[in-house]
């Protein structure tokens, strides 16, 4: 099961071309040198507060960054490094993006078209109906509007999307919010189905608890790059298994290993520190933590830290 | 979107728009100084320009007359801008007044019982369900038409929009918390307004009272121009473009054209003006 | 459930309809009343003679010594029993004169309307999809100048160049001078009624090119737009799909609560072009002191621009599934 990874993201730089104050331009850079890969089968934790990027790693795979983003570095496909035109042709046929909450569906079309997809043929419509079958919606479900569904129905539609769609890929993005623990592992099942069915999953979350659980493998988020990918068997382990100290911070933070806050906040965007974008955050600082920070390997993981053994 | 666009490192400002604060300022400024001398051009040029001159009738722009002269022999230039000096006036004026009303009428919608504020949106919808040309044909019949008319019309008609916008930005500050900590320390309702609310309400009060401008210019234009606004002995854009409208068969387009041109410029400028200080005021709606 | 429903709906409109036609009843009668013009002098105004006595009985039959609330039930009291009153401008009944003047203005509102509707609507969909390149900007200039522009100027604009210079239409008018009603070509009227329907829908064209274009570019960078995008939809059909199903409800709601500043507009462009409507005639009543003609149109377009916003509300009812399908949940 673990062979080649088929979507590879390699020094990934988003930056936002933006207004201050409506006056004034500058550059905002969301995700700096971003690394992930993911393998056919497993499913890849994307973990990280609030605002460390995440979701725009999803739109940045899928070619969906608005216009006053520039992007730079590689993403590729079954080793092929993709261009912008690639990833349009590839969007909702190889890659499926499972979104956040029922704003994402039209509000004025009902269920069924927006599953469907324009013009769908015998087959999809049949297709459509096993999905829904399979995940529990009601033949009355495909003839409501976005509106009039609940939380966990809206959830399970947009899911279907994904399903419907074949894709070998599929990024969802934070698909357990607001939900309690039973539910979340409920929802997060279908993504460990679909994994096993041999799809490449990425699932986009601040839900760090509820990762542990699920994935394969993790990969930490913190202020638009990844700081640590490792097995998620080593977060399960606990602290000492763990690289990056802002891992085993944030191991630390759960309820059940003592509920130990980070101290200080994650930087925004517009004020990055140089080098390492925890120093100022972190215990083990030294002045070498400003210099460029590479990625490496450790104990059979990847970590962005030179104090890492 | 370039997947190969070269991406500055950090977050430096791009040099060549480091001063378009400054720049916005400059222009307004620079739009309120045309504004103001068309206004005192208008109101310091001497009368005896635009006296008959029966052996100039008629004539075609030219150097000596850019706008060419009317069937009095009157220069057309010093009558456009003594008309539009009158335009900025009433505009100004009438504005104001309105600007004043909906301020009042939208903070006690917002502070007063729910009762009053079912009634001034009553009145507000009441306001808009009579089309404006025709209230303002009204109002002008009851005042006996000529200036006052046009500056009660046009005070009385233009408040609706902003009284409500100003009404939802009251309602909104209300809903903070300071202003719950304000009461619980016993302010009075009528503290709370003057002290927190008002000076809240101070750049959409000049927003809305310059992008007001535009639409009073226009409105008192037009009904003077239907014979309802400034008598015709007044300079007046309307008067001068309704009195061109007996001689548009003849060929004068000078007559029409360059008053009518004039005033699209003023217009123009209180709306830039007002975009601009929009801008310098609340410079989060500035997004190109 | 769901007649019950469009009972309470009904209800609740004519009940507001019949407010607000007697507020403005009452404020357009207590404007006129405040008026110094004295309508006996207008009334006899180029007959001369008329004695002091004749006077006095003129306004005695008026009731125009009464107070001023006795006369105001005195008039709606009659408006209730459908008498408007005679026009001394045009010494017919009120309503006649509504009813054939509304007719001539219907053709030329209607045709500014739709003209302006589905213009904007179409050059404020290519500004949308170009938002923030060249042809975008300047559409969108174009728009806030044409916007910046009054009604009668423009009209007077097209006829110095279209009638005077290039002697395309006729100079105004709505048929042509000497040509009795019954022998007007249909050809005729159409000829007279374009340049006044321009003039009419110049500006708002511009407003609803320019709302129909912020409409856009909202509904294009929403999440569901996203999401097709995601889904592999191809720009085409997320803008046909998505796009202009979502900016079609905003954008007719908008031109049926357009109605009062068409029939504001019209005012000028009749008057500008002699178009024998009854925005014409609104002013000249104003200008003559006919306070019955006057009074009533007030009341016809209050009626109108209510009629209007109705249509909006009912038309938001039937086409938004949220309202349609969700009236039991109000």
């Amino acid at each position: 099961m673990k062979n080649e990874s088929i979507l590879s993201v390699k020094d990934l730089s988003v930056s936002f071309h933006m207004y201050e104050k409506g006056l004034e331009q500058y550059d905002l850079k969301v995700i700096s040198n971003m690394t992930l890969d993911v393998r056919p089968g497993e499913i890849v934790v994307i973990a990280g507060s609030s605002g460390s990027g995440k979701s725009l790693l999803a739109h940045a795979v899928m070619g969906l960054l608005p216009e006053n983003a520039a992007i730079s570095g590689e993403i590729s496909y079954k080793g092929k490094v993709l261009s912008q035109k690639d990833k349009e042709k590839l969007r909702g046929k190889e890659f499926a993006l499972v979104p956040q909450s029922v704003s994402f569906l039209d509000p004025l079309i009902k269920v069924e078209a927006q599953v469907r997809g324009p013009k769908p043929d015998m087959a999809k419509i049949e297709a459509q109906k096993e999905i829904f079958k399979r995940f529990q919606l009601d033949e009355k479900t495909e003839k409501l509007y976005p509106f009039q569904l609940s939380g966990g129905m809206a959830r399970r539609v947009l899911v279907s999307t994904a399903v419907l769609s074949g894709a070998e890929v599929i990024i969802a993005d934070e698909p357990t919010p607001g939900l309690d623990l039973d539910m979340a592992m409920e929802a997060l099942k279908v993504f460990r189905e679909l994994a096993d069915e041999g799809k490449a999953v990425i699932l986009i979350t601040h839900d760090i608890d509820l990762a542990f659980h699920m994935a394969d493998r993790i990969a930490v988020f913190y202020a638009g790059t990844t700081v640590e990918m490792a097995e998620a068997e080593d977060f399960r382990q606990g602290e000492h298994a763990l690289r990056h100290p802002y891992s085993k911070a944030l191991w630390r933070a759960l309820p059940q290993n003592g509920f130990e806050p980070i101290s200080g906040f994650q930087p925004y965007a517009k004020y990055l520190p140089k080098g390492c974008l925890f120093s100022p955050r972190c215990p083990y600082k030294t002045e070498k933590c400003e210099e460029k920070i590479p990625m490496r390997e450790v104990r059979g993981g990847y970590v962005r830290c030179i104090h890492a053994d | 979107m370039s997947n190969t666009a070269a991406v500055s490192a950090g977050t430096k400002p791009r040099k060549l728009q480091i001063n378009r604060r400054t720049k916005t300022i400059f222009f307004a400024v620079m739009i309120l100084a045309v504004l103001f001398s068309v206004y005192l051009a208008g109101a310091l040029l001497s009368d005896d320009l635009i006296q008959a001159d029966f052996s100039k009738k008629g004539l075609p722009p030219s150097l000596e007359h850019p706008f060419g002269t009317d069937m009095l022999g009157r220069d057309m230039l010093v009558r456009t801008i003594k008309g539009l000096s009158v335009s900025i006036v009433v505009g100004v004026v009438a504005s104001t007044v309105s600007a004043v009303i909906a301020l009042i009428v939208g903070v006690a919608a917002a502070t007063g019982t729910s009762w009053l504020d079912h009634f001034i949106n009553w009145v507000i919808d009441l306001v808009m369900g009579i089309p404006h040309t025709v209230l303002l044909i009204l109002i002008s019949f009851a005042c006996g038409k000529g200036l006052k008319g046009v500056l009660i019309g046009v005070a009385v008609t233009h408040w609706t929009g902003l009284a409500r916008i100003i009404r939802s930005e009251v309602l909104q500050i209300r809903s903070q918390q300071y202003i719950e900590v304000s009461k619980k320390l016993g302010h009075s309702s009528w503290w709370i307004t003057v002290h927190h609310i008002l000076p809240h309400m101070i750049p959409q009060f000049v927003i809305g009272l310059i992008l007001m401008f535009p639409h009073a210019i226009m409105h008192e234009s037009s009904l003077t121009f239907l014979g309802f606004g400034l008598s015709p002995e007044q300079p007046a854009i309307g008067i001068i473009l309704s009195e061109s409208m007996k001689y548009l068969s003849t060929g004068m387009w000078w007559l029409a054209f360059f008053p009518g041109l004039m005033l699209v410029m003023i217009v123009l400028l209180f709306d830039r003006l007002g975009e601009n200080v929009k801008k310098i005021v609340d410079p989060y709606s500035a997004h190109e | 459930m769901k007649s019950k429903y469009y009972l309470k709906f009904t209800g609740k409109y004519l009940v507001r309809m019949v407010t607000l036609l007697i507020a403005v009843s009452v404020i357009s009668f207590v404007l006129v009343s405040l008026s110094p013009v004295d309508p006996v002098q207008q009334y006899v105004g180029s007959v001369p003679n008329v004695s002091v006595e004749q006077r006095a009985k003129i306004a005695e039959y008026w009731g125009l010594n009464d107070p001023p609330v006795e006369r105001f039930l005195a008039w709606g009291k009659s408006i209730l029993h459908g008498d408007f009153g005679v026009s001394l401008l045009y010494r017919r009944p009120v309503l006649d004169i509504i009813r054939e003047k509304f007719a001539a203005s219907l053709a030329l509102m209607m045709t500014a309307w739709v003209f302006s509707g589905v213009i904007g609507f179409g050059v404020g969909c290519m500004m949308g999809v170009w938002n923030g390149k060249w042809p975008d900007k300047i559409l969108k200039k174009v728009c806030l100048i044409m916007c910046s522009i009054p009604t009668f100027w423009i009209g007077i604009v097209f006829l110095m160049i279209f009638s005077v210079q290039l002697g395309w239409f006729p100079m105004g008018m709505s048929v042509p001078k000497g040509v009795p009603a019954d022998q007007v070509t249909l050809l005729q009227r159409i000829h007279h009624l374009i340049l006044p329907a321009l003039t009419l829908s110049f500006l708002s064209f511009a407003n609803v090119a320019l709302h129909t274009r912020e409409k856009l570019v909202d509904v294009l960078e929403s999440d569901y737009v996203l999401f097709a995008k995601a889904r592999g939809e191809s720009k085409w059909s997320v803008l046909k799909r998505h796009g202009f199903r979502n900016i079609m409800l905003p954008a007719v709601t908008m031109q049926f609560g357009s109605f009062s500043e068409l029939f504001g507009g019209s005012v000028l462009a009749e008057n500008v072009f002699s178009y024998p409507g009854l925005g014409a005639a609104a002013s000249a009543a104003g200008m003559a002191s006919d306070v019955p003609l006057l009074l009533g149109i007030t009341l016809f377009s209050a009626l109108f621009v209510f009629v209007g916003n109705m249509l909006a509300n009912i038309i938001y009812g039937i086409v938004d599934p949220q309202i349609r399908e969700g009236y039991g949940h109000e």
